[in-house]
């Protein structure tokens, strides 16, 4: 091979992106000088996406227990117990980089990788959310013409390859989120959640065992797809033929992958499966040595059995290929036919490329003769850890433009023109767009669909429980405050979910930041770790698992700190979910509140001026984020899941982004044409009052009947019950300490609401009209 | 009194469909593999949605040439009541088992949502259940749902009164607004001249609970249980 006959020297290992001293550690680990192979495995083992160097020695901060949890980060997804033998399995991951340079199958991947990871676990995905973060799509605050237009592009691109893999292979993309910012024109940020359901005992793991058992591969043929090529063969001269510079981004078939996952779950159910893990990053390479260390095992295979789409293909690149629909399983030694016969059956591939060994070695064949030999446990698990240093970033001088805070606006002021503005921002406004592009229908077990609540729930037909799902984080209050916005995001999913019924208990998180060689970017990694597990402690919502993504930076400027989170709810009694949605003309509408609104007024506009008004009136963004008060969140959560379960409620909705009145016309446009007529008094200005976006508050509305019942148990939570108003049929009107501040036809609030991100984003894809 | 349920590989709502027919309305109902050659034994058979082959060259033009199609047209000359629901619909196109053929949507992009359709004959195996004019609320969810035919064909739809269901408003109008894909004349389901096949775009398997959004789309199948129940004679 000629790859073999390269020597590899220092500069080959900096080269594929190691340094002096981890090429040291390979040495040390090997005994010996690596071949080009075994220095290819090790330098996608050891990257910061598959071994998670910089981020390991924080997320060990992080709470991964729980009385529900039954796996927690380091296997696939995360398992949690949801009763009557049944479990949920979930995780979040990031596509990002993938979706900027090929948004389509940057994101189908992310999509197709995130199900592979449940299915592999044995369980049937049921449900995908998608956290999605764009650049400006609408010109205006010093965005270029060019850079929205792409970003435009980008967007359609990323929402097309999510229905394509998501709808083809019968998931239902049940939810998520869209936000805008300029840090993320040049990396928008692609997120995908699945969730899986499973029987307790029938759980798969990725741990290779009994020695002697076949290793098979199964799905879809390698390919030169996929390669790390341009990061670690950079500018390599040694292998001529493989130095084609093929895009990275792999390729999606959605279809394969519905095969797979229909195959896997029927060859698991012959019981002859012993082990089981998807082909994902680093491909053929990860799946092996972690199935062999995990197993305390060892793994050889012979690449000549591979099944390849291309000829001529170098082991290098067969150990490096990340095609897309590929597993690894071992079966086992005597019952592969049973196995075979399955895939057979489903026309996938599936040969035995190897051997489960007693001897912890990860060894590569070609034709017979070894070209990698590697020590699996080493390679896997003993990769480099680095305590990188942190510095926070220096401190804003006060009166500087970044400091600029918010000027309220006179007493009595009509704020209604400045709302409908808000409405349309695209943050704010309708994403029909977005939803109708997914099948959130497929599987008959949607609830609640996206938009009409606070968190997805979708029932498992199995039992008469249903999960319900969220997906949140505010990057504007991260970059202000990592520690205090990654508690946020935290609250915010458990409210959400709360809101619908369901019980909070368990979270995923998918954690984007910029260069972890910049010790600012490290500082906002700490904080938000400490920011989420202090939130999750006192949510009690363990973490079960996530992803880390780092190196998200466009000209060396970092994207705003944006952790992700997803937070996973049980409703004990499905007919109990909860949409936002106002129900009936003449009910109650009232204001749940954990927490007692400032009265100084300096910290008032320093928190409103992180808003999302702040920023769509005003263009600021300063400030500092709202104050956190777990206390207060876990009553309002403990509350809202007690009101619902006692069935007292007609909807909640949780108050976030655009604060009370955004929240109150959401309750309307998920209604059937029904409006609001509210009165408050307050000491804050009227604008605060109304789109201000501390924590800890909720919108419900009851039957007059029930009202009593709701505020009595309100109080048993300490929770402040303001009674503000009552449904009415078709006006909006809000009065704040007795002027009128809002005030207009729902339908006139509903027209730019509904149409915002329509009218930008129907043609972006050069079809012309929608 | 037996349903059958087409599993193509890529079928994606035949477990729903099953779930409507078995667990919502109590019918014996059973899988069929794709590779089946015969479908004895079964009174109805349902082709549900999906990608039968990932779809990627035209819908349902490998489908229609899997082993089961032969015995489903079989079937279905001999008079055999045969529903597709959107994927199955596509592929009852294909096999020429119904006149004309679907294009991708008019907007270019896939649609998933609840629309309103229109009940125009009940003189079918499959709306005997429902009045004429009923307007049933039921989701579509699909690239390629506009249906076209030629005038010709259009005319003898018409005549011989096979446009089963139309798009409208949730009044029963049918307008343009009210048309998701662009399908000509609003028409959202056909049958054959006989009335023994019918295929729709909508999923009436996802309107058949209240708590998903409609029950609606129950009535197709119920339909199909009271016309099965007189040919074969069972007691009701």
């Amino acid at each position: 091979m000629l790859e073999t006959e390269v020597k590899v020297t220092p500069e080959i290992a900096a080269e594929h992106g190691l340094t002096p001293e981890e090429y040291a550690r390979i040495l040390r680990i090997l005994g010996r000088e690596p071949n080009l192979t075994e220095l290819g495995i090790f330098s996608v083992m050891w990257s910061e996406h598959c071994s998670y160097k910089s981020s390991k020695v924080h997320l060990k901060r992080l709470p991964t227990c729980g009385t529900r949890v039954l796996q927690g980060p380091g296997e696939n997804a995360g398992v949690v117990d949801i009763g009557d033998g049944w479990c949920a399995v979930f995780k979040i991951e990031s596509h990002n980089h993938p979706s900027f340079v090929e948004p389509f199958q940057g994101a189908a991947t992310g999509v197709g990788g995130i199900l592979r990871d449940i299915f592999t676990m044995g369980a049937r995905p049921i449900a995908v959310l998608d956290s999605l973060r764009f650049g400006p799509i609408t010109d205006g605050a010093g965005a270029k013409h060019e850079d929205v237009l792409r970003n435009r592009r980008i967007m359609d691109g990323v929402v097309r390859g999510i229905a394509f893999y998501g709808n083809c292979f019968g998931v239902p993309t049940v939810g998520g989120e869209v936000q805008f910012e300029p840090c993320y024109s040049a990396n928008p940020l692609v997120n995908a959640l699945a969730l899986g359901i499973a029987k307790k005992d029938e759980l798969f793991f990725a741990r290779a065992r009994g020695e002697g058992n076949p290793v098979i591969y199964v799905g879809s043929k390698t390919g030169r797809d996929g390669i790390h090529g341009a990061s670690l063969l950079a500018s390599a001269e040694f292998t001529e033929e493989s130095q084609q510079k093929r895009p990275n981004v792999q390729v999606g078939d959605p279809f394969l992958e519905k095969l797979l996952l229909e195959a896997c779950l029927e060859a698991m159910r012959t019981g002859a499966v012993v082990a089981i893990q998807d082909m994902g990053a680093a491909g053929l390479t990860c799946s092996t040595c972690e199935m062999a260390s995990r197993g305390s095992t060892g793994i050889e295979i012979d690449l000549a059995r591979v099944p390849q789409r291309e000829t001529g293909m170098t082991p290098y690149e067969i150990m490096l290929s990340e095609s897309q629909e590929r597993m690894l399983l071992v079966a086992e030694r005597g019952r592969e036919q049973e196995v075979f016969g399955v895939f057979r059956k489903w026309d996938l591939d599936a040969v035995e490329i190897g051997r489960v060994t007693g001897d912890g070695m990860l060894r590569v064949l070609d034709r017979g003769s070894v070209v990698a030999e590697i020590p699996a446990h080493p390679l896997a698990e003993e990769g480099p850890v680095y305590e990188r240093p942190l510095s926070p970033p220096a401190r804003r001088e006060a009166g500087s433009a970044v400091e600029r805070l918010i000027t309220f606006a006179p007493v009595a002021t009509d704020l209604t023109p400045n709302f409908l503005k808000l409405l349309a921002a695209p943050a704010i406004a309708s994403k029909r767009w977005v939803i109708e592009q997914y099948d959130h229908m497929v599987r008959t077990n949607t609830l609640v669909a996206p938009a009409a609540g606070d968190a997805a729930v979708v029932r498992v037909k199995e039992t008469k429980r249903a999960l319900a799902l969220s997906t949140d984080g505010n990057s504007r209050w991260c970059q202000l405050d990592p520690r205090a916005g990654a508690m946020h995001a935290v609250a915010e999913a458990a409210r959400n979910v709360a809101c619908s019924g369901a019980r909070p208990i368990a979270a995923t998180n998918c954690l984007n930041f910029g260069s972890p060689e910049k010790p600012e970017v490290m500082w906002q990694f700490s904080q938000a770790v400490d920011g989420i597990a202090e939130a999750c402690r006192a949510l009690d919502t363990p973490i079960t698992g996530g992803n880390v993504s780092f190196y998200n930076e466009t000209l060396g400027r970092s994207i705003y700190p944006t952790p992700v989170i997803g937070v996973l709810g049980i409703l004990e009694d499905a007919s109990r979910a909860l949409g936002m949605g106002f129900r009936s003309a003449g009910d109650t509408v009232i204001l749940l509140e954990g927490r007692a609104p400032w009265t100084a007024q300096e910290l008032i506009a320093r928190e409103f001026s992180s808003s999302e008004y702040a920023r769509t009136l005003h263009g600021i963004t300063s400030g500092s984020p709202p104050a956190v008060d777990l206390g207060a969140e876990k009553h309002l959560v403990d509350c809202l899941v007690a009101l619902a379960d006692a069935g007292l409620l007609c909807s909640a909705h949780d108050l976030s982004d655009g604060g009370l009145a955004v929240a109150l016309a959401e309750c309307c446009f998920a209604s059937d044409g029904l409006g609001v007529e509210a009165s408050l008094d307050g000491s804050e200005p009227a604008e605060a009052a109304m789109f201000g976006e501390s924590g800890a508050r909720a919108i419900i509305s009851a039957t007059p009947a029930a009202l009593a019942a709701v505020l009595a148990l309100a109080s048993q939570y300490s929770l402040t019950a303001h009674t503000i108003g009552h449904i009415t049929r078709g006006d909006f009107r809000i009065q704040y300490n007795g002027s009128l501040v809002l005030a207009a036809a729902c339908g006139s609030l509903r027209a730019p609401w509904a149409g915002s991100l329509e009218s930008v984003l129907a043609s972006a894809d050069g079809t012309g009209k929608e | 009194m037996k349903f059958g349920v087409v599993v193509f590989p890529g079928s994606n709502c035949d477990d729903d469909t099953h779930h409507a027919l078995g667990a919502v309305l109590g019918q014996p109902v059973e899988f069929i593999w794709h590779q089946s050659e015969q479908v004895q034994g079964f009174d109805a058979i349902i082709l549900p949605g999906g990608f039968a082959f990932g779809d990627y060259l035209r819908t349902g033009a490998i489908a229609r040439f899997s082993p089961v199609m032969r015995a489903v047209t079989r079937f279905a000359r001999g008079g055999g009541l045969v529903l597709g629901i959107c994927n199955g619909f596509q592929i009852l196109l294909e096999a020429g088992l119904l006149p004309g053929a679907v294009l991708r949507n008019q907007g270019l992009r896939f649609i998933c949502r609840q629309v309103y359709i229109r009940v125009e004959n009940n003189d079918t195996p499959f709306t005997c259940a429902a009045r004429v004019g009923q307007v049933l609320k039921v989701p579509i969810a699909h690239s390629d749902g506009n249906y076209f035919c030629d005038a010709a064909t259009l005319a003898d739809l018409e005549r011989n009164r096979q446009v089963i269901f139309r798009y409208t408003t949730p009044e029963g109008k049918a307008t343009a607004e009210s048309n998701p894909n662009g399908a000509l004349a609003n028409i959202a389901g056909i049958s054959n001249r006989e009335g023994n096949i019918v295929g729709l775009m909508p999923h009436p398997e996802r309107a058949s609970e209240a708590p998903l959004g409609s029950a609606d789309g129950l009535v197709i199948f119920r339909s199909m249980v009271h016309c099965l129940t007189r040919q074969l004679g069972i007691p009701a």
